[in-house]
């Protein structure tokens, strides 16, 4: 939308104060993610730009926050159990909610509506009251305080977004396909890796991606269901924050920013990926 | 399968034959065809059932449970069962006769020889201390002392606690001496039984739950709103962009929908905080005193600036995907039918942008009235909400009947805002990317 030649100045203003207030607000979504990864670097226990900072002298920063984090066994001990979690919690979400979505999207599917709501209630229900409710079930079963425990949690969480994504894949999906594999003597689970795993393998992944990301960044489950075995990051930033704010937070912080930016960057690709092979958009 | 897609056309043909339509292997073409259907709505069905089977178990169970817990109440039944019986027609005046001290020696009594897993005195005085703040002291010292009880047994109970002397406990052990209650949730609306058995308003100092509902919806109206404000301009701006820039401007939206939780809530600290970014650039600059930082977090102000921050994409997403849908050409026609930039915007423009608008308010409002991270962490007293109070009753008070209730209040809450935004916009378009 270029200003054209003709804008009186009334629009002259509105147009460049509009833009003022657009770029105001980037600068509100962003300068507090981005301002935590110089100050990550900071040689002073503060949390704020020392004199040397601003000034760019090299004393005034320093990798000790980094190697606080790397040394600290407790911090090493939440990333693993973050990715084993994670991990754990993603393989099982993605193959259920794969298989679900391929039903689900079956035009014979009975009740899809109800079952739709049941499974993406995880995402609607508020993460205290599930909780609760998993902190008492998981005690009456004895799997509180422990991995699995933990890990279906994420898992019941996860399973929503791939249902969503890989639903979302399979609505552009072309059933002649699967029909031609099996007119051509292909057995369903031959048809189904062979050609409808490779269509709507970037709805999947993205999928995972949302579920391991959720588990990854999953707080209040932690907190009622997990022991001091199963600190995760968040966990552990959890106890940081309220406990003995240090800078190391923010080193930790920077890694995860980093961390994200890599997953928003695959699952953009993947989207456009997936685009282009069901052709809803040129090149 | 194949044969009876064959048969498809002659059945829905409106005259009916007089020879049954049949297979090649001799079944009527009807049962065969219903046959399929079933097969291929059992296979559909078989897809689902996994998920479906773990989420139920996993998921809709454990809260079912939890919604049960605010009304179960099997501690007094299980601990009094004589004294309830002996209770029975007492008038609720004056304090109980011997006979129900009697009973009630018999059931402490009756306690004691059960196998310790199943003792029900030590849950009773945790039942009957939510609502007399001293029944649970009273209760474990009458229960170690209660062996050496002799009769007349009233004053032997009356000289080991004076609590067993007040008319007050005896009503709510006859009040509570049912399997189900209604106390929680009389308990979460700020109400309390006065001597009469009526249900009252609590003191003004009492009152905590409801002003905490109150003021969580008033913090999510204010969260949604600012959300709104803030999210109007720079989806709309997004949307009047070429595709290009518009999808550089997207992965602003995005990296910090997809970054930590915890991430983000650790930056508004870092910079709001009294030796923080913004304060000490404040005092460098000269606006504010050094003694008189402002204090930003830890209060209300810094749970609504935090929460608008981790909200917002949550509202431009939907924003944008309606308003780039928009035709611009709408704008420019009311333009040259005489609209003045404003009129156009607010009779053509913003109406579309109405389903949008509803998705993101919703989405943000529902997320926002159940938080509970941020709120904890940089809410201090006065930004506190309810999700923070259930937590507390859950891990601290251990009042997990009245976390159950609150809990059950904001899910019923949650859940009609859900089918309101069902109906509004339809679940398809939860979408994330």
């Amino acid at each position: 939308m270029g200003l054209p030649p003709y804008a009186s100045t009334g629009e002259r203003i509105w147009y460049y104060a509009f833009r003022g207030i657009c770029i105001a607000i980037f600068f509100f979504l962003l300068a507090p993610i981005l301002i935590m990864i110089p100050l990550s670097f900071n040689a002073q226990p503060f949390f704020t730009f020392t004199r040397e900072m601003l000034t760019l002298q090299p004393e005034g920063f320093s990798l000790r926050w980094y190697r606080d984090f790397l040394g600290s066994a407790s911090w090493l001990r939440s990333i693993q159990n973050s990715f084993i979690i994670g991990a754990a919690a993603t393989v099982l979400a993605t193959t259920l909610g794969t298989l679900a979505a391929l039903g689900l999207s079956r035009a014979q599917m009975p009740f899809k509506g109800l079952i739709m709501g049941i499974l993406i209630s995880p995402i609607i229900v508020p993460l205290i009251i599930s909780a609760a409710g998993m902190f008492f079930f998981f005690s009456s079963v004895n799997l509180a305080q422990t991995y699995i425990g933990v890990i279906l949690a994420h898992t019941a969480l996860g399973v929503p977004f791939v249902v969503i994504t890989v639903t979302a894949t399979l609505v552009g999906f072309d059933e002649s396909l699967t029909r031609a594999a099996a007119s051509l003597g292909a057995s369903p689970t031959r048809t189904f890796f062979k050609i409808t795993m490779p269509l709507i393998l970037p709805g999947v992944i993205s999928g995972a991606l949302f579920a391991f990301i959720t588990s990854f960044d999953e707080i209040v489950i932690v907190l009622f269901v997990a022991g001091v075995e199963q600190r995760t990051i968040p966990r552990e930033m959890w106890s940081g924050i309220r406990e003995q704010i240090s800078p190391t937070i923010l080193a930790v912080a920077t890694i995860l920013v980093l961390l994200s930016i890599a997953l928003l960057t695959t699952v953009e690709l993947l989207r456009r990926r997936s685009e282009r092979i069901r052709g809803l958009s040129p090149g | 399968m194949a044969q009876a897609d064959a048969g498809v056309a002659p059945l829905s043909m409106g005259r009916p034959r007089k020879e049954k339509l049949v297979t090649a292997d001799g079944m009527p073409l009807k049962r065969a065809l219903q046959r399929a259907e079933r097969r291929r709505k059992l296979a559909a069905f078989l897809l689902v059932a996994p998920l479906l089977a773990f989420l139920l178990t996993v998921f809709i169970f454990p809260i079912g449970q939890m919604m049960w817990r605010s009304v179960d109440n099997p501690q007094v039944v299980n601990a009094l069962p004589r004294t309830l019986e002996a209770l029975r027609g007492w008038d609720g005046q004056e304090l109980p006769e011997e006979p129900v001290f009697a009973a009630l020696h018999a059931d402490f009594m009756a306690d004691a020889d059960r196998p310790r897993r199943e003792q029900a005195i030590g849950p009773l005085g945790i039942r009957l201390n939510y609502e007399v703040s001293a029944a649970r002291g009273a209760i474990s010292r009458t229960a170690r002392n209660v062996a050496s009880f002799e009769a007349p047994y009233r004053e032997a109970f009356l000289d080991e606690h004076r609590l067993w002397g007040d008319p007050n406990l005896w009503r709510i052990i006859q009040r509570e001496g049912r399997p189900l209650t209604m106390s929680y949730y009389v308990a979460a609306l700020d109400r309390e039984f006065d001597e009469d058995g009526r249900i009252v308003q609590r003191d003004e100092n009492r009152r905590i739950y409801v002003n905490l509902f109150g003021r969580t919806l008033a913090l999510s109206v204010g969260i949604t709103l600012l959300c709104f404000l803030l999210g109007f301009p720079i989806a709309y701006w997004m949307s009047v962009l070429p595709m290009r820039y518009a999808n550089l401007l997207m992965i602003c939206v995005l990296l910090p929908f997809w970054t930590s939780l915890l991430v983000r809530t650790t930056a508004w600290i870092v910079l709001l905080q009294q030796q923080g970014v913004i304060n000490t650039l404040l005092v460098q600059l000269g606006i504010i005193a050094d003694e008189n930082r402002l204090s930003m977090i830890y209060n209300m102000t810094g749970t609504i600036i935090a929460m608008t921050h981790i909200l917002l994409p949550f509202m431009v997403l939907p924003l944008y995907s309606v308003m780039r849908t928009i035709p611009p050409s709408y704008m420019r026609a009311a333009k040259s039918l005489g609209a003045t930039p404003f009129t156009a915007f607010r009779r053509v423009y913003f109406p579309q942008t109405l389903p949008g608008i509803g998705a993101g308010a919703v989405l943000v409002f529902i997320i926002s009235i159940g938080y509970y991270i941020t709120p904890a962490l940089v809410g201090g007293q006065s930004g506190r909400m309810i999700s923070n109070e259930i937590a507390r009753h859950m891990q601290q008070s251990l009042n997990w009947g009245l976390a159950a209730a609150l809990g059950t209040m904001l899910l019923v809450g949650v859940l009609i805002l859900y089918w309101a935004y069902n109906r509004l916009v339809g679940a398809d378009s939860l979408k994330f990317n």
